[in-house]
């Protein structure tokens, strides 16, 4: 760098930003460092972690990752549930997210604001409220009970009820998975109690990420939409191969932030009673904090904590690589192939004429 | 311009000041006057006002301060405080986590050096007893009890004679009891009340350094659980809309239930039930309840221990026990205190005659997860197989105890 008329700027420049990096430092990246050596180490929680534990390597992690026993089951069937509950959630709220936004952009809707406000709503109360709301819909002559009950139908004890959605199916599947779980246990689906929370979280959050979508619909100009309609493109059409690559930038965000927001869910865990009934709604995330906090066992929580972390980066570099930039997809490319195909047929037809 | 560079670095500065002054909040008091804090899971308002009262009481004849801080999550609040060197100078020690925090060394063993360590029950010394060293003073007790709906009970014809005695007489009663509207009896599907059935067919879950959980007894008392349920007299809370088996009595739910002296508690939202309780009857293995304690916790090279010592001293005494039995309804941990207290509260004297039998669940350090494995198994416990759960207990229950034993 020279060192002339802007000489002393760089200097300037680090002292504007040390107030960033000091807070970043100190309240993020120590902690997560110094959580890094705790899972590599046999700390129990008496004072802090340094000078009173002894570094093990990765013992932490192969108590919930290798050897057979209590911990690799617990943390298998956390994964399970977790699973399940993210399969289910990120697609459905994030397809609901997007209808909803399509709805409220319209321009002939009357009354849009009211109908903005109210799908919004859901997300910026209080999850504890809400889901202390939904345990009691949800109990077995709660509110929801009562409703389906006019239908004829007998509603489940939801939030007390162990049983897997697809156990009928796959219960009996053979052999032993990984993580300790024999396979019947990892297809038996998410309980009934876990169908509650997925509900719970699709309600809650897709008010969050319609406002997202909404943002991104009015960034497209009327004018493309015209000139597809002018192309002849049919409302379905317009949506699919014109709106939605339009707002891709806005998809991915969306399904990023709804994975790793699925992957952590902790507070309806810990309010509706921390994996009951029978383990079915225990989540890492929880499981971490209750290795820590109830057994003492340190090392061993935030071995989960880290475990979960790879796992959210891996499957958010893995949706990056399925949403990458190409100029046609898998079903662009056959359809680009049969037009081409039938402007040959189309030459050959009038040439013949 | 020059102004507004040096504002900005003053300002950088000051954040970075500011930053440094929240860390080391708190002030030293190296005052005459000792200060204490307390921290404690309560039951509620009259728990925290009768534990602040005492140790105001105590505070004024020993020139100190006390304050009473009620956790909302004891467990966690606790691990933190440890975590963080700030640990509660006095906290209540549950029995389910006592083994897991004296085995990581948390705790100061300071119970065999009360003047009164020898007048506690021996069953819940022996609760409180590390590595053969008495560690934290009981600071009382709850046995578990059969709790019967009198009104119930009399419209259904039954009489003082037909107190469940035995199995079958349970079996009966809740027979008798179980209408359209009223389940007979009713109680969590859990190792702390399974596990009191248990216990009666004559099993026990560790005999020594071996785990005995899949013994034919351990099996006979979950399958007599197992049929009354079957037979549609026993349903757990949940299936009665019910949070705790306390609130299916209160709200006529159900007419039996077991639970402990803090049924005492349902009296605010459900005053016009009537109920008596009675020790549990008898299984063939003969009489057995579960005794569930809390002791008074000081955490290890405190520098306030000898301070709080002696305030478990004053709350651990005769009268201070008996003062709190009145307020709160728990029974006294001393066997001198509890037989006062079972004269003055017949009501509650069959919990205290329980306490006679009365064993602690199992624990020692890591039985915590087991159990609460053990729990979510339960859950299949209907329509299931009460020897795979038992399987599966036994294995994990020995991995966890060998490793407590360190072998």
């Amino acid at each position: 760098m020279s060192k002339g008329i802007r000489g002393a700027e760089g200097r300037y420049g680090w002292l504007f930003v040390s107030p960033a990096i000091l807070i970043i430092g100190v309240f993020l990246v120590l902690p997560i460092v110094l959580a890094l050596y705790v899972s590599l180490s046999n700390w129990n929680g008496l004072g802090s972690p340094l000078g009173n534990s002894d570094f093990i390597g990765g013992g932490n992690y192969a108590k919930v990752l290798v050897d057979t026993g209590l911990a690799q089951r617990d943390f298998g069937t956390a994964i399970r549930n977790n699973l399940y509950y993210v399969i289910a959630v990120v697609p459905l709220q994030t397809a609901l997210a997007l209808f909803l936004a399509v709805q409220v952009n319209r321009r002939m809707l009357k009354g849009r604001g009211f109908f903005r406000t109210a799908f919004y709503f859901p997300s910026v109360t209080s999850s504890i409220a809400i889901t202390t709301i939904f345990i009691f819909l949800f109990t077995s002559s709660g509110a929801v009970n009562q409703v389906i009950g006019w239908f004829g139908v007998n509603g489940p004890n939801w939030f007390n009820d162990p049983r897997g959605i697809l156990a009928p199916l796959t219960g009996a599947v053979p052999g032993d998975g990984p993580l300790g779980l024999d396979w019947a246990a990892w297809l038996s689906g998410p309980s009934v109690a876990m169908c509650v929370l997925i509900i719970l979280a699709v309600f809650t959050t897709s008010g969050t990420f319609m406002l997202l979508f909404l943002a991104a619909l009015q960034n497209v100009s009327g004018e493309i939409e015209e000139a597809a309609s002018v192309d002849g493109a049919g409302p379905f059409r317009q949506f699919f191969s014109v709106t939605l690559p339009m707002i891709k930038p806005t998809l991915f965000t969306v399904l990023t932030l709804g994975l790793i927001g699925t992957w952590q869910v902790f507070d309806q865990i810990y309010l509706t009673g921390g994996g009951d009934p029978g383990k079915t709604t225990l989540t890492p995330a929880y499981l971490a904090y209750e290795t820590s906090f109830a057994n003492l066992k340190w090392g061993q929580g935030a071995a989960i904590s880290f475990i979960l972390f790879a796992i959210i980066v891996a499957l958010t570099l893995l949706q990056r690589w399925v949403l990458r930039d190409r100029d046609l997809g898998a079903s662009g490319v056959r359809r680009q192939k049969r037009a081409l195909e039938r402007l040959k047929r189309d030459a050959a037809a009038g040439a013949q004429r | 311009m020059k102004y507004r560079k040096w504002g900005a670095a003053l300002l950088a500065a000051g954040v970075v000041a500011g930053l440094g002054a929240c860390a080391s909040g708190g002030g030293d008091s190296s005052g005459e006057t000792k200060e204490l804090s307390i921290l404690i899971g309560t039951s509620g308002d009259a728990e925290t006002q009768a534990v602040q009262a005492a140790a105001d009481a105590w505070a004024a004849d020993n020139n100190a301060k006390v304050e009473v801080v009620v956790a909302s999550d004891l467990t966690q609040q606790l691990s933190q405080g440890f975590a963080g060197g700030d640990a509660p100078d006095l906290f209540y020690m549950s029995w389910d986590q006592f083994a897991t925090y004296a085995s990581n060394g948390y705790l100061e063993p300071y119970a065999a050096d009360l003047p009164n360590a020898g007048d506690f029950y021996p069953a819940l010394s022996d609760t409180f007893t590390y590595d053969g060293t008495f560690t934290c003073a009981p600071k009382d007790f709850s046995t578990l009890g059969l709790i019967i709906n009198t009104d119930m009970w009399a419209a259904a014809g039954l009489t003082d004679a037909d107190i469940p005695t035995d199995w079958d007489s349970l079996e009966a009663a809740a027979t008798k009891l179980t209408t359209a509207d009223t389940v007979g009896l009713s109680f969590g599907l859990e190792y702390a009340r399974l596990g009191v059935f248990m216990n009666q067919a004559g099993g026990r879950l560790v005999d020594g350094d071996t785990v005995t959980a899949d013994s034919a007894e351990n099996l006979a008392g979950l399958q007599y659980v197992q049929k009354l349920h079957d037979e549609g007299v026993l349903k757990w809370p949940a299936e009665v809309d019910a949070g705790w088996g306390g609130e299916a009595l209160g709200a006529g739910k159900a007419a039996m239930v077991i639970e402990g002296p803090w049924i005492k508690g349902i009296q605010g939202d459900f005053p016009d039930t009537n109920y008596a309780s009675y020790e549990l009857p008898a299984g063939p293995g003969g009489k057995s309840t579960f005794t569930f304690t809390n002791c008074w916790g000081i955490p290890a090279n405190s520098d306030t221990a000898d301070s709080a010592k002696s305030l478990v001293e004053y709350l651990t005494a005769d009268e201070q026990q008996l003062a709190f039995g009145d307020a709160f309804g728990v029974l006294p941990s001393t066997e001198s205190a509890a037989a006062t207290y079972a004269e003055q509260h017949p009501e509650n004297a069959s919990f205290v005659a329980g306490n006679d039998y009365a064993v602690s669940p199992v624990n020692f350090a890591g039985s915590a997860a087991v159990i609460s494995d053990f729990n979510a198994q339960l859950a299949s416990l209907v329509g299931g197989d009460p020897k795979a759960i038992l399987a599966s207990l036994q294995e994990e229950l020995q991995a966890a105890l060998d490793e407590a034993n360190g072998n």
